[in-house]
């Protein structure tokens, strides 16, 4: 696809953005030492990256879905956990707020969290829940002017840091699947709410990933989100522009992984000449870039047609995050083949690539689960 | 106030160098870059207009194509862009270019507290002296080298940064001050800034607009009148790799003695 010079100017910016502050010491303390580096969150909340996709009326930049996946997909080419920073809420925590939020809410949240004032964490995967929603055991019962929340989330991206998370809760036990679950809006510092210790991950170091324990926590009324009972068929409408998201963060580290193996397969000499002079490694480097290519062209279309609001957009997001995030596995392999040891060695950034691209198969909805929602689309 | 800050579009230095016959720079088939002191003039601009709101233009003079450049300007937070562009300009000096910016601000308007802000020098060129040149030219008080520029009521306290120190001098506007990349980090683009940009106003000045202007006069304008006469522009050849010496110190220092004997260096 050619970027019109609106898009371009946004490529270039997010680039020059990502190579000159996303240094890499910043990447490999991040990596080794986990923890949230809050300077490059209100960095980053300074440039409006946090509400690229958010309307300019709710403290946004007014972006589209084409500049977000622009965004991530050059962020993720610097440093893959960085990109999350600036993913949450333009997609996961913004768009349930987007889709279904009441005014009120909409005032409330989204500005702080365009601005990157406040934080926010999605709440919906528990040990026996996550794309089965229909196991979910957080209940929300009706209690005066409040419901009473219980149960634990697990694996919650951001959740030490949040300042808000969207809760999914069963409101009505006597409904099956997902049907009779609701969204809250939990503020974390309500009696009740805690944190369970931070995971310690594969890849993606440096952005904390917890439990949430819900215990006899009080939330109005108000902080209902969308629809009773409703929640989480409203929430599969939403759920696709982060796939989009987790897609291009994929794409970003693919496109790393290139770079790195075409600078290494020029460098590094065996038997008398640079290993890119060998058609097992040369062919390996044309595999990649085609698949890349392939891919980009899908995320950057299926961006077009979800503004658009093609009716498959659904279909085409989870084609995609389907598409390029096992591609990027399969680039990531060949980039530490390509290394040979030393892409097995932490000094190489690869060996980071290879790990931090694990994920992507993996969260918001796995390879299978894309699959299940293509399947269903085609043959329904 | 309104500020008016100068910018160039150079070559691309980690891309290939053209040159014309003539030994002027082929600028249409090298990609190009916004001078980097540019941006540094243009964030002294927004950090002005951030504290007293006022007005700011990118001024450029250059081929039709440089309105991309002003666009990322306007992105960045400036107002406007200035576009001078026309055959009769092409291959103006730093003399016959500085006479024909001059002549373009006065068209626009020069007031008692407008401010000009140029880069130190472009990478191109690295003559450092459009910038002074527009200044005399408009018969106004300019200061160079500029680390800091603080407003102070009437006056403009600026920072000059020497080779073995600062110098405050305070300067009256209307006035030209020249901007090293010291002085601050420049600002990046939003997503808001760039979708705004493509509305906002980009002028173009071509010589029909500007011949009137007593400072556009076709003899000063343009490769004729031009005082600066190009012997010969080329790409200097790569420099061979060098030759490490290795061992003790002394082993290392006799290597490079007989090397220079050789080559009857000593």
């Amino acid at each position: 696809m050619i970027l019109s010079e609106k898009y371009q100017l946004m490529r270039k910016n997010f680039r020059n953005f990502a190579e000159t502050e996303f240094t890499t010491e910043i990447r490999e303390q991040l990596d080794r030492g986990g923890g949230f580096n809050w300077e490059m969150h209100y960095k980053m909340a300074k440039y409006g990256f946090m509400g690229v996709k958010l309307p300019v009326e709710y403290g946004g930049q007014g972006g589209d879905t084409l500049a977000y996946v622009l965004m991530m997909e050059e962020f993720a080419r610097v440093c893959p956990v960085l990109a999350i920073y600036a993913n949450t809420p333009n997609s996961l925590g913004g768009g349930p707020l987007m889709a279904c939020g009441t005014e009120e809410q909409k005032k409330k949240y989204l500005p702080v969290m365009a601005t990157g004032k406040k934080k926010l964490c999605f709440a919906l995967t528990e040990p026996g829940a996550g794309s089965d929603a229909g196991g979910t055991l957080t209940t929300a019962v009706a209690n005066g002017d409040d419901y009473l929340l219980n149960g634990r989330k697990c694996f919650i991206s951001g959740a030490p840091v949040a300042d808000y998370a969207v809760v999914y809760a069963r409101t009505n036990p006597t409904m099956k699947g997902n049907k009779g679950i609701s969204m809250f809006i939990v503020d974390m510092t309500l009696p009740g709410v805690s944190v369970g210790n931070s995971e310690h991950k594969m890849g993606i170091s440096g952005y904390p990933t917890s439990d949430i324990i819900l215990e006899n926590v009080r939330v109005h009324k108000r902080e209902l989100l969308g629809p009773l009972d409703k929640g989480f068929s409203t929430a599969l409408k939403t759920l696709d522009g982060g796939r989009l998201g987790v897609s291009a963060q994929a794409l970003g580290i693919a496109q790393a992984c290139l770079e790195e193996s075409i600078k290494y397969a020029r460098e590094r000499k065996q038997f008398g000449k640079p290993i890119a002079k060998n058609q097992g490694i040369s062919f390996m480097i044309a595999e990649m870039a085609t698949e890349i290519e392939a891919a980009r062209e899908l995320i950057y279309n299926t961006a077009i047609a979800k503004d658009a609001g093609e009716k498959d957009s659904a279909m085409k997001c989870s084609m995609s995050k389907y598409f390029t995030t096992e591609m990027a596995n399969r680039v990531a392999y060949k980039a530490v083949q390509i290394h040979g040891g030393y892409g097995y060695i932490k000094d190489y950034k690869v060996e980071q690539l290879y790990r931090d691209v694990r994920v992507t198969t993996l969260y918001e909805g796995t390879t299978q689960v894309q699959q299940m929602i293509i399947a269903a689309n085609l043959l329904k | 106030m309104r500020i008016y800050v100068c910018v160039k579009q150079v070559p691309d230095t980690s891309g290939k160098v053209a040159v014309n016959e003539d030994g002027t720079l082929n600028r249409a088939s090298m990609m190009t870059i916004i001078n980097p002191d540019d941006f540094n003039a243009m964030e002294a601009a927004l950090a002005l207009k951030d504290e007293t709101g006022c007005r700011v233009t990118a001024v450029t003079m250059g081929p039709l194509s440089a309105e991309g450049m002003l666009r990322e300007l306007i992105a960045m937070g400036a107002d406007e862009g200035l576009l001078i562009s026309g055959r009769e300009f092409g291959g103006s000096d730093t003399y016959a270019t500085s006479q024909i910016i001059a002549g373009a601000i006065t068209h626009l308007g020069l007031q008692e507290e407008d401010v000009i802000l140029c880069g130190r020098q472009a990478i191109d060129g690295d003559t450092a002296q459009v910038g002074p040149q527009i200044a005399e030219k408009l018969d106004i008080p300019q200061v160079t080298y500029a680390a800091g520029i603080e407003k102070q009521d009437n006056v403009l306290k600026v920072k000059r940064l020497m080779e073995d120190g600062y110098m405050t001098v305070e300067v009256q506007p209307p006035c030209l001050i020249t901007c090293v990349k010291e002085m601050n980090s420049p600002r990046y683009l939003t997503v808001k800034g760039i979708l705004e940009c493509f509305h906002k106003p980009i002028m173009v000045l071509d010589y029909e607009a500007l011949k009137d202007e007593p400072l556009i006069d076709s003899g000063t304008i343009g490769l004729k009148g031009s005082p600066t006469n190009i012997f010969r522009s080329f790409t200097p050849p790569q420099k061979g790799s060098g030759v490490m010496l290795t061992g003790s110190a002394q082993e290392a220092a006799d290597a490079l003695v007989s090397q220079l004997l050789k080559k009857h260096a000593i």
